[in-house]
């Protein structure tokens, strides 16, 4: 019961922070000669980690990004693209932290009797 | 990270950063010495330009960047032919830097750019953290 106080949000939190992670990647190596833009496949690793699969990554669920047009150097980030999807997961981040601290102060409420 | 601890945002973020930095301090250079004139060819300045690498934390999952290399452009200075400068060699002629200043700007701008966005990316993540750490 207690690992289940968040039900899916714990996991949508940590895949949220990680896909952070490999997004902050891509915006470093912007101008990395033959770097390949990675991102994390949400859904599928959502789907993953809820049926009991417990990884330390998400490496099993990383794809590669398709380019809109191939640069010549082999480097496939476009920052626009990594702009937006950094910023489309900060702000599930948050919706996914809000759900928690919600669950939290529940909790907590309970556990004072107010 | 150099200690051996774990990569994190911060750090990836940094190193990127000094990568980026790296990048406009050659630029830098290059437009400094822009029209700098020599006697021999091989005396000549030659732009420099950093090799950047992606460095992957396996731990983490997490690629940072590196520009530890610089290499020198292979291009061949510009000769002119000016007998009354003071540096010109016996056939009247002196070699100037091969900088090509429009490229430098450019690489300036697109530097000053992806450096931005990294200290937006760290920002907006600093900012979730934080907020991650005060939910009571």
């Amino acid at each position: 019961m207690n690992t289940n106080i968040f039900g899916i949000h714990a996991d949508a939190l940590m895949l949220r922070s990680q896909r952070m992670g490999v997004l902050a990647s891509n915006i470093a190596n912007a101008a990395t000669p033959g770097y390949k833009a990675r991102d994390i496949d949400f859904g599928k690793a959502l789907d993953a980690r809820l049926s009991g699969e417990r990884m330390n990554n998400a490496d099993a669920h990383m794809v590669y990004k398709v380019p809109t047009m191939p640069s010549m150097d082999g480097n496939t980030v476009e920052l626009s693209r990594e702009q937006i999807a950094f910023a489309e997961n900060a702000v599930a981040y948050s919706a996914t932290l809000t759900f928690v601290q919600g669950k939290a102060s529940v909790m907590t409420r309970a556990l004072k009797g107010e | 990270m150099s200690d051996g601890n774990r990569m994190t945002l911060f750090g990836l973020t940094e190193r990127a950063m000094s990568a980026q930095l790296v990048r406009m301090n050659t630029a830098a250079s290059n437009l400094a010495n822009a029209g700098s004139v020599t006697t021999t060819e091989a005396e000549a300045y030659r732009p420099i330009r950093p090799v950047f690498e992606s460095e992957l934390d396996r731990a983490s999952g997490l690629s940072s960047v590196r520009a530890d290399q610089l290499v020198r452009a292979e291009t061949a200075p510009t000769k002119r032919y000016d007998p009354f400068h003071p540096l010109a060699d016996q056939d009247g002629n002196v070699f100037e830097a091969p900088v090509d200043e429009t490229a430098e700007m450019v690489e300036i701008m697109e530097s000053a750019r992806q450096y931005s966005n990294l200290v937006q990316a760290l920002q907006t993540a600093k900012q979730l953290m934080l907020e991650t750490l005060r939910s009571n």
